[in-house]
Parts: C-alpha cells; structure tokens; sequence
C-alpha cells in the first residue's frame, strides 16, 4: 500500500505542564474519510489544532505527503494544502459570505478563485444567496456550510473538520454529513474528521479511531468500531442500537 | 417611538411610593458625594495662615435636593427609571434620515474642506484650528490601520508622532534637507519603530497588548526627555526649518513667494499652504488606507479583527499582518508627526503625552471603528468641540464627558457604525449595525 497522506507518530502534546496528546498515532489515506471520536477533553480538538501547529507538539512526528511538517509554522502548514473547518465554526461576523470565502483563498493567490466559488456554491446553494450578508447574520447551519465552503476554497487535499456537527439541529446535521459524503465520493477529497457524535461519524467515516485521555484505545473501520460493545457502551447510548 | 413610550406608561400606574425610594436614594448618594465636594470648603486664614474649614450645608442641600427631585420626577415618568431603551430616544425615522444623510457627508466635508482657505482667508483663528482639526484627522485614520481595521488595541500611538516630529525636526537642522525630503524619511522612521514595537507584542492580545503598547508611548517620551544631547530634553527643539513652496521660502523679501508670484506678502500665504498640505496628507491616507483595505493585506488586518484563530486556520500569516498594521500606522502618524514639527517650528515632550494618545483613540473609537467617515467626523467634534468650549474653562472637560456618554448610549459603536463590504456583486445592503449585533447574540 501506498504511504498515507497524513501519518502522526508518537505525538505528544503539552499545555504548560499538562499533557493534552499522550503519544498518538493515526493514519489518513489518499481518498479516505477517518473520524476520531472520545468524549469531552479526551484531546480530539488538541490533535486537530497539533496538526496546523497550534501549538506544536513536544515529541512525535507529523508527516503530510511525504513531508515532515512538525515544526513548521501555521500558516506554512495550511500553505501545504492542508484546510481546516475548526471548532465553533469561527466565520468572521462582520465580513460578508463574500469575503468569507475570498479570505479561504488567500492561500491559493486567487489562480482559481471564480471556479471554486462556484464549486462551493453549488454545494450549499444558500451561500450564493447570501454571499451579501454578513457572516454574523447567519443561522447556524448556514455558518457551518459557510465556514466548510471556506475551507474548501484553498483547494485542500486533506480537509479537517473539528465538530461539524456541534449545536446543529438533526436535520441540519444529516445535511452536512451528506454534503461530506459527497465531497469524498464525487471529489475524492480526503477527509479527517473529529466528532462527538459518534453514531453518525462512524456510519460516515471508513476508518475511526477512539481517543480516550489523549491515546488512541481503538481503532478500526466505521463498521467494526459501531459494533464493539466498549464504543456503545461509551459513546452510543448505553449499547441500544439507535434508529436514524 | 410615542406608541411605545405611552403603553408604557399606560400599562404601570404611578407607583409614587417607588419613586419615591428611588428618589431617596439617589438623593443619599448624591449626599455622599457632595459632602466633601460642595459641603466643606478650605480656606487659608488670612492672619494665621492656617487652613480653615468652612461649612456650606446650604450649598450641599440645594444640590441633593435636585437630585431628589429630578430623581423623582425621572422614576415617576419611567416607571422605575432604569428600563430606558436608549433606542429609543432616537426615533427610527431620523436614523434613517441620518444614515441617507451620511451618503452626501464625505463629498460635502470635503468641499468644505477645499473651500475653507477662501471662506476664512481672514480669519487666521479658523485656519489654525482647520489645519488642527485635519492633523487629528490624519492621526485617527493612522489608528484606524492598527485598531479599527486590525483591531489591535494601540494606547501608545503618540509615540509614532513623536518619533516623526523628533526625526524631521533633527534631520532638517542637522543635514538640512527640504520638508519633502524630510518628510518620508520621518515616516520611515516611524514605521521602522512601529515593527519595533509589534515584534515584542506579536503574542499579546486585547488588555495586555494595551499595557504595552502604553508602555511603549512612555518609554519614548522618556528618552526623548532624558536624552538631552540629542533631543534637547524638556527645553525641546526649536528654530525647525519651515516648510517651503517647492524651493520657494515664504519669506518678505524678493526671493519669497509673495514676490514670485507678485502678490502682496502677507503671513496667510503659508498658513494657507500649510491647510492644503495637510489636506493633501490626510486625504493620501485616506486613499491609500482604503486601497489596502481591497487588497489582501487588508482583508487579512479585518479577519485578524474578528478572529485570530480563524485567520491562522486559512493560512495567513499573522506575524506580518499584525508588523504591517503597526507599520503603515506609524507611518502615518510621524508623517502627521513631522507636519506638526514643522508648523510649530518648535517641539518638546509636552507635545506627545498620554493624553494625545487618549484623544487619538477617542477620535477613532467615538468616528466608530473601521469608518473613514466616522472618524473624520469624529475629529471635527472633538478637536472642534475643543475649542468651541475653550470659554467654560475646567467645564469644558465635563462637556466633553457628556458628548462622549451621549454617543456611547445612542451610538454604542460610534458615530458611523456599520462596516461597509470591501466588495459588492450585485448591489450595496448596508446592514444596520444594531442587527449584526442582534445576529451575534
């Protein structure tokens, strides 16, 4: 098999004196969507905001396409063709749908910037409606598809996505995750996505991995993880099997 | 507006007993207050020299019993007096009016800026305070680089003015080089301490980045008071060379400029050079400040506003974003700092406190952050204002106090509030800055 796209090894994170990441290792592959699922401070955020730099990990090795970017700065990162949608979805409130988008590019210095737009917009149609209002006026799933959409204009080719799903209604969620799906599917994008709701990302996702306390307890693909009873148990509602 | 208030006022009965207590408190406070301010006075006895006490109970009365009463009268109108909705103390309509208003107000500032060296050619008074007013002007679009559009918070600003004041003033007198020379070196020099500064500041944000940076403007004032072999010390600079009509000097003799031109010569001549090279200056800020607003750099300052974490997440890198906002903002205030030296002819630390720095922020803080509009009109008020209330002495610190409480209750985000897209598509929807709050919630 070919070497994955992004491989972290032996990564361990530390807030001050507090370590986030007890030694994590995690594979994406070309074309693959892989989630990480755990509880509340188990690190999932932590990892994902390690893989842009921010902060740096203190040991281990982060490896994107070949190319050791542990110690690179953020922006050089990003700059690599690595996007994130992160927590809390953090569009700019007062800058227009617009210029939310255009910031997206900045990366790209705009070589390609109409197609992608119209590629975003077509995927979430309710953008091009919007493109001139402000972020700030948006409803939450609006923010959401408005913060991925972002992401997507630096033309990635891992996109991370920390809680799409975070205070969505469950419609809006199904939508989400559908337009994730096709960006795999029709795309091939590879995708690394971080979550809490595990039901819905493990049903998505070809690979998962649990994170418990800042180390990986499980891995395996979405299917075998939703059987194992420990995964139920912990994160799927006391081991009732749940109905879409 | 009238239908609210009087349902209001409708649906509570006169709740006398309420306001009443209300009224009583308030009255306690102000006696609190008052007792050592009005009530007691000192004065130096005449024959022994010593200080007296003199009681003035009628004095302390009189005030908390208009306190009382205008307590009473606010709790029985409002019904407790608190619930005010300062909304709506302004009606809806004359917001409008005002925001329709504000689309003529940029081109009719500025043909009464272009037009007030003819208007008042005789009044030097006027001209002196225009081409104060237009220094301020220039300062508070310098600060709205670094905080209205990068939302860095600057309490130092005064420094950069000082630093252009202090290198046009030393380099015009040591190498004798022309205001127009003179003038980009100070404001490179300016720019070359602003990235000084950001450097050490790259990590710190809102408050502490505030301590800093109000460090750094007295750290400078310091030096250049403390540094007397080069600066001058307190006593300052003075004999500055003035600036000259391109080469022409604006002198009475038959080299100046009235003689080249065969006019009379008269004093307003520079006066009036010196009102359109501000002008000039102001209005090349301006210009620029609202190119780079398009351009990358630009939007990368508004995003580093809104969110840091976000902007590092698409990749712009904030090191540069945050050094070139504090940049081109020290640029612009020691190009307005080396204008200053060379209309005053003469500079000393007095000029570059803190309180500059203050009056600076308030300008950009009250015009609303972000708005060239609201900052120009801002400046006008203020430093107009200034003056305008120059007869009431002490008071005048205590009007402007008011005008300040004023905006920031019917204008919470300044006088031109909302933040105009730096690209429109189809059509221009300005959206009232109360909603976008509303949204935030």
């Amino acid at each position: 098999m070919s070497a994955p796209l992004l491989s972290i090894r032996g990564v361990k994170t530390f807030y001050g004196n507090i370590m986030a990441l007890a030694g994590v290792d995690l594979e994406v592959r070309e074309g693959e969507i892989v989630t990480l699922i755990g509880a509340n401070g188990a690190g999932k955020s932590t990892l994902m905001m390690t893989i842009c730099g921010t902060p740096p990990p203190r040991e281990g090795q982060i490896i994107f396409d070949g190319r050791d970017i542990t110690r690179l700065a953020t922006h050089e990162i990003i700059r690599s063709r690595i996007a994130q949608a992160p927590e809390g979805r953090r569009i700019f409130p007062r800058m227009t749908v617009f210029e939310n988008l255009q910031l997206g590019a900045a990366v790209t210095e705009f070589v390609h910037f109409d197609e992608d737009l119209e590629r975003v917009f077509t995927m979430f149609p309710i953008l091009a409606k919007r493109r001139e209002q402000r972020g700030g006026t948006l409803s939450g799933g609006e923010q959401q598809m408005l913060s991925i959409g972002r992401a997507l204009m630096s033309r990635p080719r891992l996109l991370l996505l920390d809680e799409p799903s975070l205070g969505l209604a469950p419609l809006l969620v199904q939508q989400i995750f559908g337009a994730i799906r096709n960006l795999n599917e029709r795309e091939g994008l590879t995708i690394f996505l971080v979550e809490q709701n595990a039901h819905h990302a493990l049903k998505l996702a070809h690979r998962g991995y649990v994170l418990v306390n800042g180390l990986i307890t499980l891995q395996g693909t979405g299917r075998e993880l939703l059987e194992r009873p420990e995964v139920r148990e912990a994160y799927l509602d006391g081991g009732r099997v749940p109905r879409d | 507006m009238t239908n609210g208030a009087e349902s209001a006022r409708a649906g509570t009965k006169l709740d006398v007993a309420g306001a009443l207590k209300d009224a009583g408190l308030a009255a306690l406070v102000a006696f609190g207050l008052f007792s050592l301010i009005l009530g007691l006075r000192t004065e130096q006895s005449q024959i022994s020299q010593q200080l007296a006490l003199i009681p003035r109970p009628f004095l302390l009365a009189a005030a908390v019993a208009i306190v009382f009463a205008g307590r009473f009268a606010v709790a029985l109108w409002f019904r407790r007096g608190v619930d005010i909705d300062p909304g709506a103390l302004v009606p809806a309509g004359l917001a409008a009016k005002l925001d329709r208003l504000g689309h003529y107000a940029a081109p009719a500032l500025l043909a009464f800026a272009l037009a007030t060296p003819f208007l008042f050619y005789s009044n030097r008074y006027i001209l002196d305070l225009g081409i104060l007013v237009l220094t301020y002007v220039m300062l508070g679009w310098g600060l709205n680089v670094v905080v209205g559009l990068a939302g860095l918070l600057d309490l130092g600003y005064v420094a950069f003015y000082a630093v252009g004041a202090y290198s046009y003033a030393l380099i015009a007198q040591h190498f004798g080089l022309s205001f127009w020379i003179c003038l980009p070196l100070a404001g490179i020099f300016a720019a070359f301490w602003g990235v000084l500064l950001g450097f050490p500041v790259l990590r710190l944000r809102g408050d502490y980045l505030a301590i800093v940076t109000l460090a750094f403007g007295e750290i400078i004032r310091l030096v250049i008071i403390n540094w007397q072999s080069l600066t001058g010390g307190p006593n300052g600079i003075s004999g500055i060379p003035r600036p000259s009509f391109f080469g022409i000097p604006f002198s009475d003799d038959e080299h100046g400029f009235a003689a080249a031109f065969g006019l009379e010569f008269t004093p307003t001549h520079r006066v009036v050079f010196l009102f359109y090279v501000i002008l000039a200056l102001a209005l090349l800020t301006n210009f620029v400040t609202l190119r780079l607003r398009r351009l990358p750099i630009g939007r990368a300052w508004e995003a580093l506003r809104e969110d840091e974490i976000a902007c590092r997440s698409l990749g712009i890198n904030t090191t540069h974003t945050k050094l070139t906002a504090f940049a081109i903002g020290a640029l612009i205030g020691g190009i307005a700092g080396s204008f200053f030296a060379t209309r005053q002819g003469f500079i000393s630390p007095e000029s570059f406190v803190f309180m500059e720095s203050a009056l600076v922020l308030a300008i950009v803080v009250l015009g609303g952050m972000g708005s060239q509009l609201g900052v120009a009109i801002a400046a006008l008020v203020m430093i107009g204002g200034f003056e305008l209330f120059r007869g009431f002495e002490q008071f005048r610190m205590l009007v402007f106090g008011l005008v300040m409480v004023a905006i920031m209750v019917w204008r919470p985000r300044g006088l031109v509030a909302h933040r105009s897209p730096s690209v429109h598509l189809v059509e221009r929807k300005i959206i009232p800055a109360a909603i976008v709050e509303e949204a935030r919630r």
